[in-house]
């Protein structure tokens, strides 16, 4: 393996967790952070009447999920191209 | 590819339209008075096994390659859709809404430990996982941590986690069978295990792949219709996930006008929030370390595509968790609604079945012959099968969901059953008893062990024993302290080796079981920490363990830190040198 290549492999790895980490930044927010704060958010009611709270327990922690899983997958690519490691 | 995608796609859509015009079919058939409760029941049943008996024995193989990993040929988004049955078992299907029922916001730690996990798989595992191209997470272990004990304990890790799961699925398809079509329960267990073989014994990996996606497309129609039902009776729209906030807000309030103190968007009246916490990081945590889970990331043809395949499972998987809890609240509305303050002589018929299940008890306490919120006692696994008849839909919908349920129960069991015998054919015949056996000499044994495991699976679950229920709810505790830290660490950093990995394994899961077990016996409890959520303890120690050991134990081989290394990238120069499958 040349040094070029060592170099691009790095690059390469160290954007994965750089996504990687402000991706998990937000999945702890929304999860462990919302159940963390969930009687602060329950005093707010949004659309048909759910408390904020529960409301991030049941639907909006899933939303974001999914959210971030399919950012981290079409930034991957992304990334992969960029530095020529896409299969 | 597209066009593959294409004609698959065209074909299951098929599918599900034939699937609803058949539901509306047999409900004309009901109205019109053709066919009685115990027809419909046995017209579903029959119809839907049948469906995924046909799509086993199609999905028949020979080749060693598809019978383990599916040929790696699986689409994202039908992996995803496989992953999402494969993942949501009868637990998911029959107990969760019931236990958003009785706990009420307690109960999201379940809704999001179960989703939140799916974040963990997608950046921490699938990807790494499906880059080493191996058949099985023992195989992933014994890989990067080599040395012979860390596969073991993986194997014995995995026989127990996923062999007990799978006994649940068995006696849930019991409970579906006895209580729908009359069987009686240890002959349900026997038909259900008949019901999971024939998915899985002709085509292994690749007949459950497919089976499971007629089984995902049977339970979540099962599940959201009748809560789609249910909404337009209670709140005029037929939209549950966005209108059940109407019915919790008239469940406070009627609540409050009942005098129940223990209110259901009351947080921590069950748990203490350290409960309510922990329980969600073990869930998550071990939701991303279930081996039947993250064997399915080993099917995509790619790395590329196993990102995404993560995407569409979870989106496949919170079609249902967003729906249970509108399901849960629409349970307590009708329950609060149209059972509180009835006469007892003139309740309903579902009543008096429900209440000879021993699951649904009235004790009026008061003797003023009226039901009283307190005098109610509602077991969580009635909810889900009970509300159609609760909310008085016709029979055909109760039919509908018992098969959804049955179809959850048996792809989860279908996933259980291959982890489990290919743990015994695969991981400890082929690699530590006859690594020269033929590719016919492993299908045949592969066979034999599906076979074995799931008589004894049968035969366990025919005992109808209460720990197994509690092996289950410990068991994301158990993969949260074994397996996570130590196939996190050792995609993440090359340093970490055997000695650390067997050290770290073996006092998490100690500690973890340490702590059930006095908490189960003893009853007492740290913080209000349950035994459910006992991996808090084992997790961080696993972590401390294996990093402190490999630190003080020599760096692994050069021949492993280039493993890794090809690990983390879809394509990279050493992989010309590396196996093309995980032999």
């Amino acid at each position: 393996m040349s040094p070029k290549d060592a170099e691009r492999y790095q690059q390469h790895f160290r954007a994965n967790l750089g996504l990687t980490v402000k991706l998990l930044a937000v999945w702890a927010l929304v999860s462990v952070g919302a159940a963390a704060a969930i009687e602060w958010l329950d005093q707010f009611r949004i659309l048909t009447g759910f408390p904020l709270g529960y409301y991030m327990g049941a639907q909006g922690a899933q939303i974001t999920f999914v959210i971030i899983i399919f950012i981290y997958a079409f930034r991957m690519r992304a990334i992969d191209q960029k530095y020529g490691v896409d299969e | 590819m597209f066009s593959q995608i294409d004609r698959l796609g065209r074909i299951w859509g098929m599918y599900t339209l034939a699937f609803a015009v058949f539901v509306v079919f047999l409900w004309l058939a009901e109205a019109a008075g053709w066919i009685g409760q115990r027809g419909i029941a046995w017209t579903f049943m029959v119809l839907t096994v049948g469906i995924y008996a046909t799509i086993g024995i199609m999905s028949r193989t020979g080749n060693l390659d598809e019978y383990y990993v599916a040929g790696r040929t699986v689409p994202g988004i039908f992996n995803g859709m496989a992953t999402a049955s494969d993942w949501m078992s009868a637990a998911s299907y029959i107990s969760l809404a019931g236990t958003l029922y009785v706990l009420g916001q307690e109960g999201l730690s379940y809704t999001v430990g179960w989703t939140g996990g799916y974040v963990l798989l997608a950046m921490f595992m699938a990807p790494y996982i499906r880059k080493l191209g191996a058949y099985t997470i023992p195989d992933f272990v014994g890989v990067r941590y080599p040395g012979g004990l860390p596969r073991i304990i993986a194997v014995i890790a995995a026989i127990i986690v996923s062999g007990t799961y799978l006994v649940a699925q068995v006696s849930g398809v019991g409970i579906i069978m006895s209580r729908f079509l009359g069987l009686d329960f240890r002959i349900a267990c026997f038909v259900g295990l008949l019901g999971i073989l024939v998915c899985s014994m002709l085509g292994g990996m690749k007949a459950v792949t497919w089976t499971q996606v007629a089984q995902y497309i049977i339970l979540i129609v099962a599940f959201i219709l009748p809560t789609i039902f249910v909404s337009k009776m209670i709140t005029g729209v037929p939209f549950p996930q966005l209108m059940y906030g109407r019915a919790l807000t008239d469940v406070a309030a009627t609540e409050t006008a009942l005098g129940i103190t223990k209110g259901y968007l009351t947080p921590f009246n069950d748990w203490t929030q350290a409960q309510f916490l922990a329980l969600i990081v073990c869930l998550m945590c071990g939701t991303a370390g279930l081996p039947h889970v993250i064997v399915r990331f080993y099917t995509t043809p790619s790395v590329r595509e196993t990102r995404f395949s993560v995407g569409w499972a979870l989106f496949f998987i919170g079609l249902m968790y967003i729906t249970i809890p509108a399901y849960a609240a629409f349970a307590r509305w009708e329950v609060l609604h149209n059972v509180v303050g009835q006469a007892i002589d003139s309740l309903p018929g579902w009543v008096a079945a429900w209440t000879k299940t021993g699951l649904l008890t009235i004790n009026d306490a008061n003797l003023n012959g009226l039901v009283e919120y307190a005098e109610l006692g509602l077991d969580a696994d009635l909810v889900v099968l009970a509300m159609p008849e609760m909310a008085g839909l016709p029979y055909v919908v109760a039919g509908l969901v018992a098969a959804g349920g049955l179809a959850a129960a048996l792809s989860t069991a279908d996933g259980l059953l291959m982890v489990v015998a290919t743990a015994i054919s695969h991981d400890i015949y082929f690699k530590l008893i006859n690594k020269n056996a033929s590719d016919r000499t492993r299908l045949n044994i592969s066979r034999v062990m599906l076979v074995t495991v799931a008589a004894i699976a049968a035969w366990i679950a025919s005992l109808r024993l209460s720990i197994i229920a509690d092996i289950v709810a410990w068991a994301f505790s158990l993969a949260a302290a074994s397996f996570f830290p130590i196939l996190v660490l050792g995609i993440f950093w090359k340093r970490i080796n055997t000695a650390g990995a067997i050290t770290g394994m073996t006092v998490g899961l100690l500690t973890t079981l340490g702590y059930i077990i006095w908490s189960s016996v003893t009853g007492g409890n740290i913080g209000g920490i349950l035994p459910n959520a006992a991996g808090i303890f084992g997790m961080p120690i696993n972590f401390l363990l294996t990093i402190v050991i490999s630190l003080l134990t020599a760096p692994p081989t050069q021949e492993i830190q280039n493993m890794v290394d090809r690990l983390r990238f879809p394509k990279h120069a050493y992989d010309a040198a590396a196996p093309a499958t995980g032999d």
